[in-house]
């Protein structure tokens, strides 16, 4: 305490630049400090690390490439790759619908009384805050390893970011216009469906497209603890040490979500 | 007495019809999409009459069994520590490439380069680069570090070289004129200018490492409270001591999301 109250003083004295620096040289020694702290405690292996990358890239030009006979297999991966799109777009577009109800209540604009917006934010807090893998694991209780685990597990994340989202949407698109129809004495029903909706229309599809492209990341991993879709498809063949066509499901992956990406900044750029 | 002509209030125009064309194939996939569920025998009703019973159990009445609280606490912090090394090792990375992403410090085919392979970074999710490495160092600690930290440093890339193009061009033009070379712009300029929306950036990716690291433990064997969850839900099927391991992932995901809000709030004054 009496140490940096001593080092702060002296950092009185000294000229802007000096100042700077020394505070930068701080951050920068606290940060080194943090970092060397925490390879001790997790006891990560920093040499392994390093000896591993050059060993990573030559096991995967040798080995980690789609060859001819993994190429039969597209067609059940692709089929694959569909359920995991189809799932990503259905639990981002019922979560977003059901997130706009949620908001509406939320919203500081809309909302009936403080106390819905209070528990609509909690509510948002709880869902977006469990991490999309543990709500797999929790929802492997109720659904097993069915399609429905993975899409509830996405529906709940998907619909905490919305409603947060939405929330600020809603404050920050519809406050002028929702006054306006107020003072004419237009009722809350007709305030939200002529006001608050057209008007957050184009950035609730946007926010929806993006929780798409997020989702179908995620739904990749949830396909590995859920044994569904193409992040099942990885899993068997990974596990089954047959890299090529482990490869190919990578390449099909990046391929698809290049071209939702596409697509979704398309749509945007005209909506927006 | 002529009639007036109707007002149109909802004029036609390209961004309605690609609005409405959205929003219709967006539903017409959702309905598709339920027809192709693997239901697996799983009856849809009967999961979410459980579901009730079970959020119940899970959220109403945590309770560890099989590790005590100094070990879930533990492996909390491992997971927390798996997400900062990530971080630290993913921004310093970034720091490096993104000088030579960003449009205004470096020739253009360099920029392209960069940001395409930055781009088949990103777009591979981070389990598959846990797994992909785990072939060469093991399951682990090792490869979880070495995936997330290439994930890392492949969206921080891109956010900083985006964040080093905002800068105003007059101030870099002005240095240039004044005889700066190219470090001398990136320290004096680039870096000053740029630094509070690089730390924003960081701080979210630390927020998402964390997650990730959770998710790592539980799919690709990099221990932490992850794998915990892992075991509570595959081989102990323990709600009681799941809702534990959520309450403490809670716990922490909230403290960041707060702090982040704050910071937010005080970059905002």
């Amino acid at each position: 305490m009496n140490l940096s109250l001593i080092l702060v003083n002296k950092m009185h004295k000294l000229d802007f630049f000096t100042q700077k620096r020394l505070s930068f040289t701080f951050f920068v020694l606290i940060l080194i400090g943090l970092t060397y702290a925490t390879v001790i405690y997790t006891e990560y292996n920093v040499a392994k690390g390093f000896t591993s990358i050059p060993k990573a890239i030559r096991w995967a030009t040798a080995n980690f490439y789609p060859d001819a006979a993994s190429l039969k297999k597209l067609p059940t991966i692709l089929l694959k790759l569909r359920d995991t799109i189809l799932m990503s777009v259905a639990s981002a577009t019922i979560a977003s619908f059901c997130a706009f109800f949620v908001a509406i209540l939320g919203a500081q604009t809309t909302r009936i009384n403080v106390w819905f917006s209070v528990i609509a934010r909690g509510i948002a807090t709880l869902f977006r805050n469990i991490d999309v893998s543990a709500w797999a694991l929790i929802l492997l209780f109720s659904f097993g390893q069915s399609s429905f685990t993975g899409y509830f597990a996405l529906f709940f994340v998907t619909f905490g970011f919305m409603v947060r989202v939405l929330i600020e949407t809603i404050d920050e698109v519809s406050t002028d216009s929702v006054e306006a129809l107020r003072a004419t004495g237009a009722s809350y029903f007709a305030i939200i469906a002529q006001s608050v909706i057209p008007s957050c229309l184009p950035q609730l599809v946007s926010w929806v497209l993006f929780m798409i492209e997020t989702n179908i990341r995620s739904a990749t991993l949830v396909g590995i603890l859920t044994g569904t879709g193409i992040g099942y498809s990885f899993d068997i063949y990974y596990k089954s040490l047959n890299y090529h066509a482990a490869s190919l499901v990578i390449v099909v992956i990046v391929l698809s979500v290049f071209a939702i990406e596409a697509v979704s900044n398309r749509i945007r750029r005209a909506v927006l | 007495m002529q009639s007036t002509p109707k007002i149109i209030l909802r004029p036609w125009n390209t961004a309605t019809v690609i609005l409405r064309i959205t929003i219709i194939s967006l539903i017409v996939i959702t309905g598709y999409a339920f027809t192709t569920f693997n239901t697996r025998g799983v009856d849809f009703w009967a999961g979410v009459d459980m579901l009730g019973s079970n959020f119940q159990a899970l959220l109403l009445s945590p309770q560890l069994k099989n590790i005590t609280v100094a070990v879930m606490v533990h492996d909390l912090f491992i997971t927390i520590g798996l997400g900062f090394l990530t971080t630290i090792f993913g921004a310093a990375i970034a720091l490096g490439f993104a000088l030579l992403a960003a449009q205004n410090l470096s020739p253009r085919w360099l920029t392209v380069i960069i940001k395409g392979i930055t781009a088949f970074v990103r777009a591979v999710p981070t389990v598959l680069w846990v797994l992909i490495f785990a072939v060469s160092a093991g399951l682990g600690s090792v490869a979880a570090v070495l995936g997330m930290t290439f994930h890392s440093a492949g969206y921080l890339i891109k956010a900083y070289s985006e964040s080093f193009e905002e800068i105003d061009h007059g101030t870099i033009e002005a240095l240039k004129a004044s005889g700066a070379n190219w470090w001398q712009i990136v320290f004096q300029a680039v870096l000053p200018s740029s630094a509070t929306a690089l730390l924003s950036w960081t701080f979210l990716r630390f927020e998402i490492n964390f997650s990730t690291a959770i998710a790592m433990g539980a799919a690709a064997g990099a221990g932490g409270i992850g794998y915990d969850m892992f075991m509570a839900s595959g081989y102990y099927l323990n709600l009681h001591e799941m809702g534990a391991f959520t309450y403490a992932v809670l716990a922490f995901a909230i403290v960041l999301e707060a702090g982040a809000t704050r910071y937010k709030a005080s970059l905002r004054k």
